[in-house]
């Protein structure tokens, strides 16, 4: 099914390297990003091994939504390098770094579904784009990861028709349509009621073990960091105050980092 | 006032200016690099070309109804006092094509496409859906910006048609509410002066009329900041700007048409 999309993968990567042969699937080394006078990150460093699960916590406005735009390239760092499956991707060409993109799917804080498009065009959207899927074909891909995320019956709906909830589901599914080896998720359960929240978790965690992919989770939700973490990061002005298992993190004597978790259960 | 009173005033008002045609050149380079490139966006264009030409035919086939009507009850009482009555139908035909025409389409369209691009830019962008096309590895400036600013292009020219027609039929029925005059009458003595140098500079004129709308309402909406407020500011600058541009732009080409088509 995904023939097309692995080929141009394939392809890219002769191109231009970003083979990542058994190498973390995100690193970040000594990133700045500064807006204004506001420095938002001041050198953090940061990995995502393969298949592996990193949640970033942090207070408000710490730059966790930040970093995850500078990973997939939506914002340019001041300073610093990132790799993504290998490639340094700071300062590629745009045919270039879309062809990284391709590998990595984005959910947003507040879905951002484009709001002239039903749910099943929006999921279709980077299939029709990237792959040469007939429609049939196309169709069926799209109400498969529609139903994984229980959205199939709501097919011909708008955005402006569906809860917060449900917007999650369906950005969950577009992120997941080309079947990225990397997934980014910037706060997945924000907003959300406990039962949404943890069926939103739930299907993520499946997703994680059925696909193995790489995840960075920007969230504040301690339920979510519980069940899909393997380490936990903490950001706080600017920089990595903390990083290691949740067991470990726990353990850290830095006060900021005791005091925000002890807030945060 | 001295000079050190003028200058952080001037600097306040220049420098931001100076900085928007900067911004809005580059704008421009990345949108003409994008439009070029393979794949092209036929799909989207199609959409955009009914979007923006279908939806406003009505309003367009409106305002030219209208001008036709005004011009014929104005130039029908001032060639009275200077007796060229005979004139009248020239003087309605000349008028739509050469200028009422292309000018009232572009400030209509104007009104309704280019608010309605920087309102629906403008709202993409602070949802982050812009972002989301980006993430997908489509080039927005392609997808969204090339797509519109070209479908404004192509539509502005076929609705200035539709206004310079429904003008030319309304300051007809005008008229003929008036005096006698047969619609046979009419066409033949209207368009006895009108010549192929007449419309391809209207025509022309429609087409930078299209690129000024559909660029400036692309570019304010992309760069729309600070929520819903940021883009109903994008909304109404869209307008301004473009309709401004279409009058100054207007004055500019008329002066170039009357350089390269009128014979000597």
């Amino acid at each position: 099914m995904m023939e097309t999309e692995k080929e141009l993968g394939d392809d890219g990567d002769k191109n231009g390297g970003g083979n990542n042969n058994g190498g973390p699937a995100v690193r970040v080394k000594a990133l700045r990003k500064s807006f204004g006078q506001q420095t938002v990150l001041d050198g953090v460093d940061l990995e995502v091994k393969r298949g592996e699960t990193v949640t970033v916590l942090g207070r408000s406005g710490t730059g966790k939504s930040v970093l995850l735009k500078l990973i997939i390239g939506l914002q340019k760092p001041d300073a610093g390098s990132i790799e993504v499956r290998g490639e340094e991707v700071t300062n590629l060409p745009l045919d270039r770094l879309n062809e990284i993109r391709k590998k990595v799917g984005f959910l947003f804080q507040h879905a951002a579904l484009y709001d002239s498009l039903t749910v099943e065009e929006n999921v279709a959207f980077p299939l029709r784009r990237h792959t040469e899927m007939a429609d049939d074909e196309r169709k069926d891909r799209v109400r498969e990861l529609l139903q994984r995320v229980g959205m199939e019956k709501d097919l011909e709906k708008l955005p402006a028709d569906i809860s917060g909830g449900m917007k999650k589901r369906v950005g969950l599914a577009r992120a997941l349509a080309l079947d990225p080896e990397i997934i980014l998720l910037d706060e997945p359960t924000a907003g959300l009621d406990p039962i949404t929240a943890r069926e939103i978790i739930e299907l993520i965690a499946g997703m994680q073990q059925e696909r193995q992919v790489s995840a960075l989770l920007v969230t504040h939700d301690m339920r979510s960091v519980e069940a899909l973490a393997d380490r936990v990061a903490l950001l706080d002005a600017g920089n990595i105050k903390a990083e290691g298992t949740l067991e470990e993190v726990r353990k850290s004597d830095d006060p900021f980092v005791s005091e925000f978790l002890q807030e945060s259960f | 006032m001295t000079a050190k009173d003028v200058v952080p005033g001037a600097k306040t008002l220049f420098l931001p200016v100076c900085e928007w045609f900067g911004e809005l050149g580059v704008f421009c380079g990345r949108l003409v690099r994008a439009a070029v490139t393979p794949p092209y966006e036929g799909r989207e264009l199609l959409r955009q070309m009914d979007e923006i030409g279908t939806k406003s035919l009505p309003l367009v086939a409106l305002a030219g109804a209208a001008i036709g009507v005004v011009l014929s009850l104005h130039t029908r009482d001032s060639l009275i006092r200077f007796g060229a009555r005979s004139l009248l139908p020239t003087l309605i035909i000349l008028s739509v094509i050469k200028e009422s025409g292309p000018i009232i389409t572009a400030l209509v369209v104007s009104g309704r496409v280019g608010a309605g691009i920087g309102a629906e830019l403008g709202s993409m962008k602070v949802t982050e859906q812009i972002d989301a096309i980006e993430a997908s590895a489509v080039n927005p400036i392609k997808f969204l910006a090339a797509t519109r600013v070209l479908a404004c292009v192509l539509m502005l020219p076929l609705l200035t048609i539709v206004a310079d027609f429904c003008g030319i039929m309304m300051g007809w029925v005008a008229n003929r509410l008036v005096e006698p005059m047969s619609f046979k009458y009419y066409i033949k003595e209207g368009f006895e002066l009108v010549e192929f140098s007449d419309l391809l500079p209207a025509t022309l004129k429609a087409l930078v009329f299209g690129l000024l709308i559909g660029l400036v309402g692309c570019f304010q909406g992309m760069r729309t900041k600070g929520g819903t407020e940021g883009v109903g500011r994008s909304a109404t600058s869209a307008v301004v700007i473009s309709s401004l541009f279409v009058i100054l732009a207007d004055v500019v080409l008329v002066r170039l048409i009357i350089l390269l088509f009128q014979k000597q």
